[in-house]
């Protein structure tokens, strides 16, 4: 790895713009340069995002004014899936189960940590690419193989997966059941088998990346915070991803092969099955080992994205950066042990929901130690309030009051009445969706300069943050109160409990804001866009940021920086530090006669 | 058509928005160009300032939430271990809110206060041991008082003592349908295995144990007040959950096993829907019903029928595409009514004899149509079979 490495440096050294020979296909395509990955996974991410968030618009309205006709449900859906406008009940879970799928793997785990994990792991570690750039094509197209394999179920005679994004089975496994259930189920389980695959590939290339490739200087202790958030979150990947891998298999050869892994005495459409002495929660066991860390897979790069661009912005040094890595290392191993707090109620032993209850609460002190050093960051800073830094702010902002109602869902005794109701919902779409979204807009807006070479229109990127930010409240806040009074997920509409009727005009709230603030992000689209082409063209370290990506010229040219590997000195957080005259200090200025690294106090 | 007038709407709330910054650009020709596209003193100032006015829209919104929609929330609870978990509830609410308020202002204020200008000098802050060390010292202290807490109530609903004096309830899902079997006379409930459902017999009950000829099937649920019930669960196709919002209780039933659930009713639905909360909360409904009744007999349908409040039994684990109609009534009557009740409820072992001596009688070999063939996952909600009680 080294000696390849050295070769690669040389080559660079001398004429780097001689010996690669690009063509459309291999520039624009089948691309091995990390940024341009970083770029295609950017893109699809954001398509893939679009499509998630109007199936949510969808079935928001339909919660909002059940089983009304719309034009858009015909337009959209067409009269079979849709007849007369109206929205069929087996599609409307259709709907959620893919929007649910998508939002989650494919915009907030590729398109987040594909993205930025691929653009700054080799230009903020200070290295020529990833270890290895053909690994790192074969993963995104393999990414792009099953994000067209998950579309197409959208179009499969039967309809998509039905079953939720959890996909328990016996649902799953029975078409009789659900007819998404069928062939819809069959793809989706396929296109998940080929994502793994994909991510897996991308995980090892950011681990082996960040483990070897280090430029001189570069110790794990003056690693930015994003990166060691990309490192934690690819080791969590290369661990859980495995066994939803193994669960998808398994339930494979239930469908098909007539195994019996999850499923045991049914009865359904009048005869009684094969099945004998499998067990669904073992299902439920296997998918949350993933689920779980899952969460934090989205979460923590988003999360040392926001390190990042608070602390530039803040022109401050990232508070308490040593408890930052601890907690990000504390959360990533927490992770893993408390998957069982998604199956309090399932029949599991309720011993086992005491310890899991135990665990799962435990992760709230990291978490407060990471909110509380965010607030300290900024305390006494001096903020540059640019679009970047508002979506971090924001970040924070929901991370806490998403995250804080875990202590009511990680607490089994609580779980009991509100689990599987809206309250599940408004809890995990603040904590990991709002928060990983704008840990993603943040990303977007920081690192566009570095991406495309122009900037983005800041006000544009105000009005997208503050419509944003308030619809996102404006969403989720009002769903706890429903989730309280009894109000189940997942259901096609609730006019057939008189119970909840006065909960009707919540639900046309909560459609209102996400109506206005998915709108908005045509805001945030066109911006993204017409930036690429019109938008001003950036100097060099527009941020004014300490960090090596910002060394590396605005043209990108393979290899990243057209000399030697800048050398780094010291950790990347000496903003304002006394005794220098800007208030900023790259990695790549040496240290002066005397000076010290003041973050190992 | 409409669809095409939103795309046009859309596209042009675009161009709006697209000549509106030009606008907004061309007003600020003078600034540093060199420098445009990053936030200058104005914006640091306008954008401190919006920070300032989202945390008194937090606030007020918060606020506001609590006044609107508090009173959507549950109280009352209606089972013995609810007043644990509502205690256990507020308690941790109490946490949340109080984090919430104080680091949502810290946040935004800082954000407010801290904004960018020229010549500004932040400060190198970058460690501090004693701080970290408090605000990590302080969630432990938080977290273990919860975590010891809500085990201890966990373990109190959960565990169920075994010399105590309980009934046993069958729970037993399919789709979209719930039925009850009662354990009869001697509390122990009969053996029972989807393999074994034939005919009127729907939940598979082993008729040759003797612990099963005095069960009893219902569609609805009727529990006396008072009494400690177990509820044994138990589903015939997919995962169901049985969610008792009322009585803070929820269970999964999981095809192949029996899984488990127990709580002591205090509250009769007489007593529930006499308490102030549930009058209001009835009232409220009824006004809302009679208000979309109106809009019905204008349209020449048939209005809706005003609301009287009983305790449900919902499904809460997706289950299919009637998922959101899968629900039974549970009446919890005085244990005097409840016997009355009981009483005239006739054995499953009573319904299969007469089915067979029916059948007999016709003396014709007729299939029973117990099971639809195929479930109807489309539009209509499916009728729920009738079970075997006449």
């Amino acid at each position: 790895m080294a000696a390849a490495s050295h070769d690669h440096d040389h080559a660079h050294d001398h004429d780097h713009e001689h010996h690669h020979k690009d063509t459309f296909i291999t520039k624009y395509i089948f691309s091995i340069d990390h940024k341009m990955i970083a770029k295609q996974y950017l893109i699809s991410g954001i398509i893939m995002g679009i499509i998630g968030v109007i199936m949510s618009l969808l079935f928001r309205m339909q919660i909002a004014w059940p089983e009304q006709p719309f034009a858009i449900f015909d337009f959209l859906l067409g009269e079979k899936l849709a007849p007369g406008g109206v929205m069929r009940n087996d599609i409307y879970l259709a709907l959620v189960t893919i929007h649910g799928t998508i939002m989650v793997f494919f915009v907030l785990t590729a398109g987040l940590s594909g993205t930025f994990s691929n653009l700054l792991i080799p230009l903020q570690i200070g290295a020529r690419d990833m270890a290895s750039g053909f690994l790192n094509m074969v993963s995104y197209w393999l990414f792009f193989t099953s994000s067209v394999v998950m579309l197409s179920s959208l179009f499969v005679e039967s309809g998509p997966a039905s079953a939720g994004w959890t996909i328990y089975p016996p649902l799953s496994a029975l078409p009789q059941a659900i007819p998404g259930s069928g062939t819809g189920m069959t793809l989706w389980l396929v296109s998940m088998a080929i994502f793994i695959a994909s991510s897996l590939m991308g995980s090892l290339n950011y681990v082996v990346t960040v483990i070897n490739l280090r430029t001189k200087g570069m110790s794990m202790t003056r690693l930015p915070l994003t990166i060691w958030a990309f490192f934690v979150t690819a080791i969590i990947g290369i661990i859980s991803f495995p066994v939803l891998l193994s669960a998808a298999l398994l339930l494979i050869m239930d469908r098909s092969f007539g195994t019996s892994f999850f499923l045991s005495d049914i009865f359904i459409s009048g005869e009684v099955l094969h099945y004998q002495g499998g067990s669904p929660v073992l299902f439920e066991h296997l998918f949350w080992f993933l689920g779980h860390p899952e969460v934090y897979i989205v979460l923590l790069p988003a999360l040392g994205i926001t390190s990042e661009v608070i602390a530039t912005n803040s022109r401050k040094p990232i508070f308490g950066y040593r408890a930052m890595i601890a907690s990000i290392l504390a959360i990533a191993f927490l992770s893993t042990i408390v998957w069982g707090h998604h199956m309090f109620i399932s029949g599991m032993n309720p011993f086992l929901g005491s310890v899991f209850t135990f665990t799962t609460l435990l992760i709230a002190i990291p978490s407060a130690v990471k909110a509380f050093n965010y607030i300290t960051t900024l305390w006494k800073g001096n903020l540059q309030l640019n679009p970047a830094m508002l979506f971090s702010i924001g970040l924070v902002s929901t991370f806490i009051s998403g995250g804080i109602t875990g202590i009511v869902l990680g607490d089994s005794t609580l779980d009991i009445n509100v689990h599987d109701t809206y309250f599940v919902v408004a809890h995990f779409h603040l904590v990991m969706g709002i928060s990983a979204l704008y840990g993603f807009f943040a990303g977007v807006y920081h690192w566009f300069p570095k991406m495309f070479g122009r900037m983005m229109n800041k006000n544009l990127g105000y009005i997208h943050f503050w419509v944003t930010a308030i619809c996102a409240y404006g969403v989720f806040y009002p769903m706890h109160f429903i989730g309280m009074a009894g109000l189940p997920r997942r259901y096609y509409t609730n006019s057939n409990f008189p119970l909840f009727d006065d909960l009707a005009d919540v639900n046309q709230v909560i459609t209102g804001f996400a109506l206005v603030g998915a709108a908005f992000q045509i805001v945030f689209m066109w911006n993204f866009f017409s930036s690429i082409f019109y938008g001003k063209r950036t100097v060099q370290n527009p941020w004014r940021s300490n960090t090596l990506e910002w060394t590396a010229p605005i043209e990108h040219i393979h290899g990243n920086w057209p000399g030697a590997i800048p050398e780094v000195h010291r950790w990347p957080y000496d903003y304002s530090k006394p005794g220098h005259d800007e208030d900023f200090v790259p990695q790549t200025v040496p240290m002066k006669d005397g000076e010290e690294e003041l973050h190992h106090s | 058509m409409t669809s095409l007038l939103v795309i046009i709407v859309l596209l042009l709330v675009g161009v709006a928005i697209w000549q509106m910054t030009k606008i907004f650009d061309l007003t600020q020709v003078g600034a540093n160009r060199n420098r445009s596209q990053i936030a200058d003193n104005k914006d640091n100032n306008i954008q401190g300032y919006l920070m300032f006015g989202f945390l008194v829209f937090l606030y007020i919104f918060v606020i506001y939430g609590l006044f609107a929609w508090s009173h959507l929330v549950l109280i009352d609870p209606a089972s013995e271990h609810g007043t644990d978990y509502d205690n256990l509830m507020w308690i941790t609410f109490g946490v949340v809110f109080f984090v919430i308020a104080i680091t949502q202002a810290l946040l935004f204020y800082f954000a407010f206060k801290y904004r960018g200008a020229e010549g500004k000098q932040a400060v190198y802050f970058a460690d501090n041991d004693k701080l970290e060390f408090i605000w990590t010292i302080i969630p432990v202290f938080v977290l273990a008082g919860l975590i010891l807490y809500g085990l201890y109530t966990w373990t109190n609903i959960m565990f169920v003592d075994e010399d105590e004096d309980v009934m046993y309830v069958e729970l037993y899902a399919k789709q979209f349908a719930w039925t009850a079997r009662y354990s009869g006379k001697d509390n122990v409930l009969g053996k029972a295995n989807v393999r074994l459902i034939e005919g009127i017999n729907t939940m598979g009950v082993d008729m040759e144990d003797p612990n099963a000829q005095d069960d009893i099937a219902t569609t609805e649920l009727h529990i006396p007040k008072g009494k400690k019930i177990v509820f044994k669960l138990r589903s015939q196709d997919v995962l169901h959950s049985a969610f008792m919002p009322h009585f803070r209780a929820q269970m999964n039933c999981v095809p192949g096993m029996v899984t488990q659930f127990a709580f002591r009713p205090i509250m009769t639905t007489d007593e529930m829907r006499q308490t102030e909360h549930m009058i209001e909360k009835v009232h409220n409904i009824n006004k809302i019903r009679s208000k979309k009744s109106t809009e019905l007999v204008a349209n020449g349908e048939s209005p809706l029928d005003p609301y009287t409040f009983d305790y449900l039994l919902l499904c809460n684990k997706i289950c299919g595409a009637s998922h959101y109609n899968m629900q039974m009534k549970i009446v919890v009557d005085t244990p005097e009514d409840y016997q009355n009740w009981l009483k005239n409820q006739p054995t499953i072992a009573k319904t299969v004899i007469d089915e067979k001596i029916a059948k007999a009688a016709e003396n014709a070999p007729v299939a029973t149509p117990v099971i639809a063939k195929k479930v109807d996952s489309t539009k209509v909600a499916v009728v729920a079979t009738p079970i075997a009680v006449k």
